[in-house]
């Protein structure tokens, strides 16, 4: 039996997919910020099943140093999934999938980061997909920005990253890996939401011109709302505290 | 900047135009099929090697394809010897999408015995030399020699062994031609098949995958971003030129 | 000429906080019309400058910043040291060295061990080479005695005070001789353990809470309940 043919109901009639959500909705997402001590920078991201640890070190010195840029930092970036993230166990060296994912995510984050404060330097952004459940690329692209954020490094707009599929001839945002191996389009999508610049576009499906336009219509608005839980996440720590204080001090 | 504004390029192009494009197919006798592509000074060479193997479990019945990229170090000064890099990987996987997608090879039609033995396919780029854009020279390579390229035939025994009669050759099951095009942006100037002066100062380049009209594939690279209207009018863009392209090929090759 | 937040806001990167005639302060960047943060830090608005505070990032170093430095490893006549930024600095072997010692003959561990800290000014620095720095000076030189502690640089600001009335008050109540490092390296060093203990205690508070506004109060406060106890 060849994929295409499997009995598999990825949308019902009325529109609801296999964990309930219509078309336009996103799985749950929940961002915390500052997670990891070591690290410059930090965040980890759950986006229905996907679960994922972002940690950015930098700016620091670059090895070896003929790699360094002398006006600028360098970003670098490793996506890593973890051997049990996936149903079958795959293993730690880096795949092709891996080493294009580290690009096109490197890429994504590169367009928000003020790279010439610090020459010489290098930033390094080190992503780790603990569970795989679709979309790992945009939520990695999540979590990195607010690492980077959260490490203090000047950037001209967060990114917030949602993917785009396609079922049944329907439009979906945010698929799961179900959706993505069993649809008929996976359009990773991520955006600096406040300069409403595209930093990743890829497309594997086909799609016609005015269907792109509206997945890209569809994904920049959801892109928004992600935008606000990264926020919330940056902020959350510091509100906490702020409160905690006030309160106290008022007593 | 000043003569893009102005609607022409350093090489004396504009906008829109594409660099020459030469297209020599069939040119290595040891390969099942073979094309050498020129644009303008870029020049890659795709060949197709076929061989039996045993499908994937989850696709008992289709044929295997893979699609492999090298740079060179004779390409470029810039390449160094040794594993295909980030960009070689890319390429070679940007590539396999667009062909994939497309089903430009019928890959059910290359079944032999169903879950035990059918074709593979292995697709092989290698940049020869780097001006600029070496994904579409690339990818027009590795579409003009899966074209062209005439594989021998398989025959399974009664006792179900699969042999292969070299002397007898056919084309490759073909279900339709992907075109690729590489747009770059340039300040607030979108322009197709950037060469290499183009590629260093661009801040993002767009390629997408076209065929019969609605796009296959597409990938973002660079470090800027785009906004959604240049997005939607360099696909736009590229549309028009992979009908330009597409001409080429079918003249080239002969229908198809 | 709208100005969406208010001073004390907490903004992160890519949040629009103006629109208009406002110009650009540390940590704003104008495009178009709008005014955007580039980090995640807190809003100042004075006179029409519009400028974030931030809350965390790297020590950047400047010209005439008191910093201090750990040393890491020698060079043949100057020590390399960390300042708690990606750039090391640079310390000259012959501010350490007595007036008739040769550098190159010397080893300048006998004077200066790795792991040992000085308290420097920076002299030289621009983005694209090491910091150079010098400990000749008053209230320089190498840290004897007492305890180290680190505290994020961006707070640095806060700690001081304005005109150094923080820093002074907790110098004033603890009894602790205190030298902030602009690189987020501070030295206490105070009649007792308890003091340097009680000195330390409240510039982790400060650290911890200097995006709340009120500081100043609660810090006294703080003090003065610790005299007390």
């Amino acid at each position: 039996m060849s994929i295409k043919s499997k009995e598999l109901t990825l949308i019902s009639p009325d529109g609801r997919r296999l964990d309930g959500r219509r078309p336009d909705e996103i799985r749950e997402l929940k961002i915390k910020a500052g997670i990891l001590e070591n690290a410059d920078g930090s965040a980890y991201v759950e986006q229905g099943n996907t679960k994922i640890y972002a940690a950015v070190y930098g700016p620091r010195e670059v090895h070896p140093r003929h790699l360094a840029l002398p006006n600028r930092a360098v970003i670098r970036c490793r996506y890593h999934m973890t051997p049990f993230s996936v149903e079958e166990r795959k293993s730690p060296a880096p795949t092709r999938r891996e080493i294009e994912l580290s690009k096109v995510i490197r890429e994504a984050l590169t367009p928000a980061i003020i790279v010439e404060q610090f020459p010489s330097s290098a930033i390094d952004v080190f992503i780790e997909v603990i569970n795989a459940d679709g979309s790992t690329r945009c939520a990695s692209i999540i979590a990195a920005s607010v690492a980077l954020a959260s490490a203090g490094i000047p950037m001209k707009d967060l990114v917030a990253a949602c993917s785009v599929g396609k079922i049944n001839g329907v439009l979906v945002l945010d698929v799961t890996d179900v959706e993505d191996k069993y649809g008929e389009v996976d359009m990773p999508f991520a955006m600096m939401p406040n300069r409403n610049e595209i930093t990743l576009l890829q497309l594997d499906g086909i799609l016609g011109p005015e269907e792109i336009e509206k997945a890209i219509s569809m994904a920049a608005k959801a892109c928004k709302e992600i935008y606000e839980k990264q926020k919330s996440a940056l902020k959350e720590r510091y509100i906490e505290l702020r409160k905690t204080v006030e309160e106290g001090f008022r007593t | 900047m000043d003569l893009l504004s102005s609607g022409r390029r350093v090489d004396g192009r504009g906008l829109e135009d594409l660099r020459p494009v030469e297209i020599r197919c069939r040119s290595v006798k040891n390969a099942e099929g073979s094309a050498e592509v020129r644009l303008g000074k870029t020049l890659a060479i795709a060949g197709v090697k076929t061989s039996i193997g045993t499908p994937f479990a989850d696709t008992p019945d289709m044929g295997v394809m893979i699609v492999n990229a090298e740079f060179l170090p004779i390409a470029s000064p810039t390449f160094e010897p040794g594993p295909p890099d980030e960009n070689a990987i890319e390429l070679a996987r940007v590539i396999d999408r667009g062909l994939r997608r497309a089903e430009m090879i019928d890959l059910k039609q290359l079944c032999i015995v169903p879950g035990k033995a059918v074709w593979e396919v292995w697709i092989d780029i290698h940049a020869l030399n780097h001006d600029g854009n070496l994904m579409d020279a690339s990818a027009l390579a590795a579409v003009a020699a899966i074209l062209t390229a005439e594989v021998p035939k398989a025959m399974v025994n009664e006792k179900g062994e699969v042999t292969i009669n070299k002397s007898e050759r056919q084309r490759l099951p073909i279900k339709s031609i992907p075109i690729t095009v590489t747009m770059a942006k340039i300040g607030d100037k979108l322009v197709v098949d950037p060469n290499l002066d183009e590629e260093e100062v661009a801040d993002a380049f767009l390629t997408a995958t076209f065929v019969d009209d609605k796009v296959c594939a597409i990938q973002k690279r660079g470090e800027r971003g785009l906004t959604a209207e240049e997005t939607m009018k360099a696909l736009q863009i590229a549309r028009q030129k992979a009908h330009e392209l597409l001409k080429t090929v079918r003249e080239v090759v002969g229908g198809g | 000429m709208p100005i969406y937040v208010k001073d004390w806001d907490l903004v992160v990167p890519g949040e629009v906080l103006a629109e208009g005639d406002y110009v650009a302060g540390p940590y704003v960047y104008k495009e178009g019309n709008k005014l955007f943060a580039t980090t995640i830090g807190i809003v100042e608005s004075r006179r029409g400058v519009i400028r974030v505070v931030p809350l965390q990032g790297p020590y950047i170093p400047k010209v005439g910043d008191v910093v201090i430095g750990i040393v890491v490893d020698y060079l043949p006549t100057a020590y390399l040291l960390d300042i708690n930024s990606f750039y090391k600095a640079i310390l000259q072997a012959t501010e350490v060295l007595p007036p008739q010692k040769n550098a190159l003959a010397e080893d300048l561990s006998k004077y200066l061990d790795i792991g040992e800290a000085v308290v420097c000014k920076v002299m030289r620095f621009d983005k694209y080479s090491d910091v150079v720095v010098s400990c000749k000076g008053k209230e320089l030189g190498k840290v004897t005695e007492g305890r180290l502690i680190k505290v994020s640089p961006a707070k640095i600001p806060r700690l001081i005070g304005r005109k150094g009335s923080m820093i002074n008050l907790i110098k004033k109540e603890t009894g602790c001789k205190i030298v902030i490092g602009q690189n987020g390296f501070i030295w206490i060093k105070g009649k007792d353990p308890a003091s340097e203990a009680l000195a330390e205690k409240v510039i982790r508070k400060i650290d911890q809470e200097a995006h709340i506004s009120g500081l100043t109060q609660r810090i006294q406060l703080m003090l003065q309940l610790e005299r007390r106890s």
